[in-house]
């Protein structure tokens, strides 16, 4: 996709390393912003955003509440809440319910996302041993964006990558090693 | 079967006016990417086959009017959520009004009282509660029954244990309730000083002055504009050198009140500073 206006990538049990690997290869004049959704135990924040902001030029920050979302940053979705999208591009976030068990849940923030940015979205989701986020990548779909996926041969737990090719009509199915050079080109 | 939500923009606006202009309840300035969420699971929930119908349901039957408002609320809570929270209220903010001869608590958007419970648990050990009381008060009366009740799931207990240690109790938390089949019953001695109400941020007046608010997970659900309005009614309610708690991603900064207030460290709690007369 040309223009894309926002990149959000979900993962659970092994994603990190991913984002650890293609991170440092993202140009830093993306111009969209980046949502990273990950499964996590709570109360790690801080740590996670700072482990992320040292593979990276780009701004790297938790995403807040009411916040305006810019392009070439890097949010982080906070443990413990649902992260939402709201039609002026700014973020709100949701104590309700777990979802799959998960909150944050890929899902709630997939389907949110898909409802504002339309076909100008982009979503990854990559290893984990459950299903959140398949859902939301296929109203992506529905919405006219566009959705990848990890390679599940080059993921650590492949299940979460699998169900999106079983059920989602994925576009992409990427190696690790191309993920970056897939994200610079949505420009 | 389809992913499409059911229910659009425009038809959440529809349904937000009908609420207004029908029962007096004020949602224009709820985020609308958590109403237009929670209208749509409450859709699909109670099988609604067209808005049409929803919209009729919803304006013409007042029961249902309870259920719609208790559905795309957010009643989600814990007891001893985020531990560190309580245990600056135990080590720091509590101590400090001890000094006082009464202490009286807001918890605003208190949902079914877990955190009431736990204040009390803290109050209790601190020797304080005999001459505390708990203002409990929330939008929606069905949680507030829920919270008089004083029941929480046992299958919780494990969780609201750990949390309560982390949050430094020293007790063992299984001595604050007794076990009823799948429910763990609060003390009652517990609740004694707990006043449950109903009391509309949106649109109910300041009712008192505390020494301590809480108001944690609502202001998350508000716009920017509605934020600083009951902001201002908690400053409006709040003493001189009272303490005001947000939950863990709320804040202050931004809004007008917060020139008079200085965060204590670390966690989202806010003492308010004197009002030096000019
Ligand atoms: C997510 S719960 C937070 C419960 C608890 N304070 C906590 O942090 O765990 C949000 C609560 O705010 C209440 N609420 C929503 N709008 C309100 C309003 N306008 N006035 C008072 N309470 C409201 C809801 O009914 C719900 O019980």
């Amino acid at each position: 996709m040309k223009n894309c206006e926002a990149l959000i990538i979900g993962g659970s049990a092994g994603s990190l390393d991913v984002l650890i690997k293609v991170l440092p290869s993202i140009d830093i004049d993306i111009t969209f912003p980046i949502i990273i959704v990950l499964h996590r135990k709570k109360g790690t924040d801080s740590l996670l955003s700072d482990l992320l902001s040292t593979k990276t030029k780009l701004t790297v920050k938790e995403a807040e509440e009411k916040e305006n979302i810019l392009p070439k940053t890097i949010y982080i979705v906070p443990s413990d809440y649902h992260l939402l999208f709201e039609k002026d591009f700014t973020f709100s976030l949701d104590y309700s319910e777990k979802v799959n068990y998960s909150r944050p849940s890929i899902d709630v923030t997939f389907q949110s996302a898909a409802e504002v940015y339309k076909d100008k979205l982009v979503c990854l989701l990559l290893s984990g041993s459950n299903a959140d986020g398949v859902n939301g990548l296929i109203m992506v779909k529905e919405f006219g964006g566009e959705v990848a996926v990890q390679n599940p041969k080059t993921a650590q737990v492949d299940y979460m990558p699998n169900q999106a090719i079983l059920r989602a009509n994925v576009d992409e199915i990427l190696d690790v090693e191309l993920m970056a050079d897939y994200i610079n080109k949505l420009n | 079967m389809s992913n499409l939500p059911s229910i659009d923009d425009e038809q959440v606006e529809t349904l937000i006016d009908d609420v207004l202009d029908q029962y007096g309840y004020d949602f224009t300035g709820y985020s609308r990417a958590s109403l237009k969420r929670r209208l749509n699971r409450l859709y699909s929930l109670d099988k609604q086959v067209s808005f049409a119908e929803f919209r009729y349901k919803i304006g013409s039957d007042s029961v249902y009017f309870k259920r719609f408002v208790e559905q795309i609320t957010v009643n989600v809570t814990e007891m001893f959520r985020d531990p560190n929270f309580y245990k600056t209220l135990r080590d720091n903010v509590l101590p400090t009004l001890a000094t006082y001869p009464f202490i009286r608590i807001w918890l605003a958007g208190c949902s079914t009282g877990e955190e009431a419970y736990s204040m009390a648990i803290v109050l209790k050990e601190l020797n304080l509660l005999h001459k505390s009381l708990i203002y409990a008060t929330d939008i929606n009366p069905t949680v507030l029954e829920k919270a008089a009740q004083g029941m929480f799931p046992l299958s919780q207990m494990k969780q609201y244990s750990e949390n309560y240690i982390a949050s430094g109790g020293k007790a063992d938390f299984s001595s604050y309730y007794s076990a009823n089949y799948s429910l763990a019953k609060f003390d009652v001695d517990l609740k004694e000083k707990m006043i449950f109400s109903t009391h509309n941020l949106v649109s109910d007046h300041s009712f008192n002055e505390f020494q301590l608010i809480l108001c944690r997970n609502v202001l998350i659900y508000f716009d920017r504009d509605l934020q600083f309005k009951v902001l201002q009614l908690f400053d409006n309610s709040l003493d001189n050198l009272g303490f005001l708690a947000l939950g863990t991603k709320e804040t202050t900064d931004f809004s007008p009140i917060s020139k008079r207030y200085k965060r204590l460290e670390m966690e989202k709690i806010w003492r308010k500073t004197v009002n030096e007369k000019l």
